[in-house]
């Protein structure tokens, strides 16, 4: 059985968690075994539509103290969960959350544990399972072998894409010992508006070229034009010019969208260690030998006050005649 | 109050990539070798504020080999006041994880700091199982911590947010940007740290459930395709009908 953990931090499943069921469902055919969800706390949705991400079960441990996230307390009751379903694969989200839990839930399991991973390249004969992550923050790729009977996995942000294949299923409430938490949440805040850096497609990310953070509008307009996220580059957090949840790269966060525009940005082997996994990189910077553009899919060496307005117009023009 | 402080080496963040001819291991001819960012800038720097605000001892870990000395020697520069090397490489999460649990097992550590990850297999995975071998909270990604008494406060970061939650005394927890500001260290630490105790202690052996297959680099870029500044439908379409991107 390979068992997946859907999170749902604050009552929602994101789009992490239907990936995650996305790949369970796809890994576990591969290997000939059903794949189940398991969702804890209480959820604004009914978890059984996890069915349509290919879950045959869904398994819902509703108790209220796991609305919040006490790590040792989510590893207790996912480990009583996997070992009363018999999983020997049990996949997280590579999120803070998985973050938290994943490596307890290993130490607990006795299993070998990968995270971060980008897909699963073979399942061998004797057991062992051999996994894909980008490693060196994006500058390669590393195969694993988990050797150990029982397996746990956190998967990537963005390295499927969710698909629904099956219809949804009737969840199934399940009843296992919670134990007291040590850890209480005080507050939640969370930056209203806009999709999350690691889960965002599309990605507008500027950097020092902008000279000041009263520029800054002409990125925002164009990440409204594409529904996209805002991101930006170490110095500008590091000035407070933008607040530093923003900052991308090898000491900021890690993203991999469908695109990522880089406007004034040099494109510093730092910088593009937390963005070369993007799918499709454009660059917008007035210096052409601005080392970027080696990483570019589509460049345009111009004057980013003029080119940003005239890509946005574009944009909403596109927008308007789809 | 006692703290513990894992630090690992990693390359320097401008180190060419190479792998052995094998694809076995990563080829570190001619590469320098830095303290791992998150664990230098924001764990140690908050334990070592923390010990001067409240007395105590900061005591920096790594596990690794006798090479790894020029980098712990920079721990105890920055203000580390005594340091332990588990003699052994380090080969996987769950082995590093089990040497720096089996070392605080008998110490009695009040807060136990990790960096976020490292930077160079980019794991996020050795917090989490040092506190789930000790039976103790984790905080991980922590961008803010300050202590009321015996709980700290501490503030980590989640998908486009914060969360701020309380946790009692002892916790493990992991280092993200915001904990500290950066501490380069002076003539006086760099001396000072010559003659600050550096113990060697065995490790625990253990079998490993992870191991290596291959590294790979990734295949180049085709090129950038270049697009007049003045057209921006044009880029418009090629990311539309060529990329496939919108
Ligand atoms: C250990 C370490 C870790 C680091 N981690 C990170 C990290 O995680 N993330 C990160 O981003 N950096 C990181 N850095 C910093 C990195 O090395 C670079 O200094 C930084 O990325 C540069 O930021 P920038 O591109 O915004 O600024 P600059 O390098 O100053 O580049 C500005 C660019 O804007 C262009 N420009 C200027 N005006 C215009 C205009 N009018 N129109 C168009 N283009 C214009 C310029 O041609 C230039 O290319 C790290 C450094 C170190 C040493
Ligand atoms: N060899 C090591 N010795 C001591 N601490 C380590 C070692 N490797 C990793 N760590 C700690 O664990 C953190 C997370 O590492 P990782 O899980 O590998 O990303 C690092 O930031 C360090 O604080």
């Amino acid at each position: 059985m390979v068992l997946v953990y859907a999170e749902s931090p604050r009552g929602l499943f994101k789009k992490a968690a239907l990936e995650a069921v996305t790949f369970g469902k796809k890994l576990a055919d591969q290997m000939g075994v059903p794949c189940a969800a398991v969702v804890l706390g209480s959820v604004q949705s009914d978890p059984g539509e996890l069915g349509r991400y290919g879950a045959s079960r869904v398994l819902h441990v509703g108790h209220e103290q796991l609305n919040t996230l006490d790590g040792q307390v989510t590893a207790a009751v996912l480990s009583e969960v996997a070992r009363r379903v018999g999983a020997t694969v049990v996949v997280l989200s590579h999120t803070s959350t998985g973050k938290t839990v994943a490596g307890r839930l290993a130490v607990r399991l006795q299993a070998g544990l990968v995270s971060g991973i980008s897909g699963v390249v073979a399942i061998e004969g004797d057991g062992r399972l051999i996994v894909r992550k980008s490693v060196f923050s994006g500058k390669a790729t590393a195969q694993y072998a988990i050797v150990s009977p029982v397996k746990v996995l956190s998967l990537m942000g963005n390295a499927v894409r969710a698909e629904a294949s099956g219809s949804p299923v009737s969840a199934e409430p399940l009843d296992v010992p919670v134990p007291p938490a040590r850890v209480r949440v005080r507050e939640v805040r969370t930056v209203e508006g806009r999709v999350p850096l690691p889960e965002a497609e599309i990605v507008v990310s500027a950097g020092r070229g902008m000279k000041d953070p009263s520029n800054w509008h002409i990125i925002e307009e164009l990440a409204d034009a594409l529904n996209a996220t805002t991101a930006c580059s170490r110095p500008v957090a590091d000035s407070h010019w933008r607040p530093h949840h923003e900052h991308v790269g090898q000491t900021g966060i890690a993203i991999r969208p469908n695109l990522y525009i880089a406007v004034g940005i040099s494109g510093a082997i730092q910088h593009l260690a937390g963005v070369n996994n993007s799918k499709v990189i454009v660059v917008i910077n007035k210096d052409p030998e601005a080392p970027f553009f080696k990483a570019a899919d589509y460049g345009v060496v111009g004057d980013l006050f003029e080119v940003v307005p005239r890509l946005t117009e574009a944009v909403r023009r596109f927008k308007a005649s789809q | 109050m006692k703290f513990l402080v894992c630090i690992s080496q990693t390359p320097d963040t401008t180190a060419r990539v190479a792998f052995t001819p094998d694809g076995k291991a990563y080829d570190s001819t001619g590469v320098t070798f830095i303290m791992n960012p998150y664990d230098e800038w924001y764990a140690l720097v908050r334990a070592c504020e923390l010990r001067e605000a409240l007395g105590g001892t900061v005591v920096a870990l790594n596990v690794g080999p006798a090479s790894n000395e020029t980098t712990i020697r920079k721990a105890l520069a920055i203000g580390a006041d005594e340091a332990v090397r588990i003699d052994a490489e380090p080969t996987s999460s769950a082995f590093t994880a089990r040497q720096i649990a089996e070392y605080a097992r008998s110490e009695q550590f009040d807060i136990i700091f990790l960096g976020k990850e490292t930077i160079d297999y980019n794991g996020s995975e050795v917090g989490a199982m040092v506190a789930e071998h000790l039976d103790l909270p984790y905080i991980a990604l922590a961008s803010k911590l300050d202590l009321e008494g015996n709980t700290a406060v501490v503030e980590r970061d989640i998908e486009g947010g914060v969360e701020v939650v309380e946790v009692p005394l002892p916790f493990v927890v992991s280092a993200a940007k915001g904990m500290a500001e950066q501490r380069i260290p002076n003539m006086r630490g760099i001396m000072m740290a010559r003659t600050k105790p550096l113990r060697v202690l065995p490790p625990t052996p253990m079998e490993e459930p992870v191991q290596v297959v291959r590294f790979s680099l990734p295949p180049p870029k085709a090129g950038v395709k270049l697009v007049d500044p003045e057209n921006m439908d044009e880029l418009v379409r090629l990311l539309h009908e060529e990329a496939k991107v919108l």
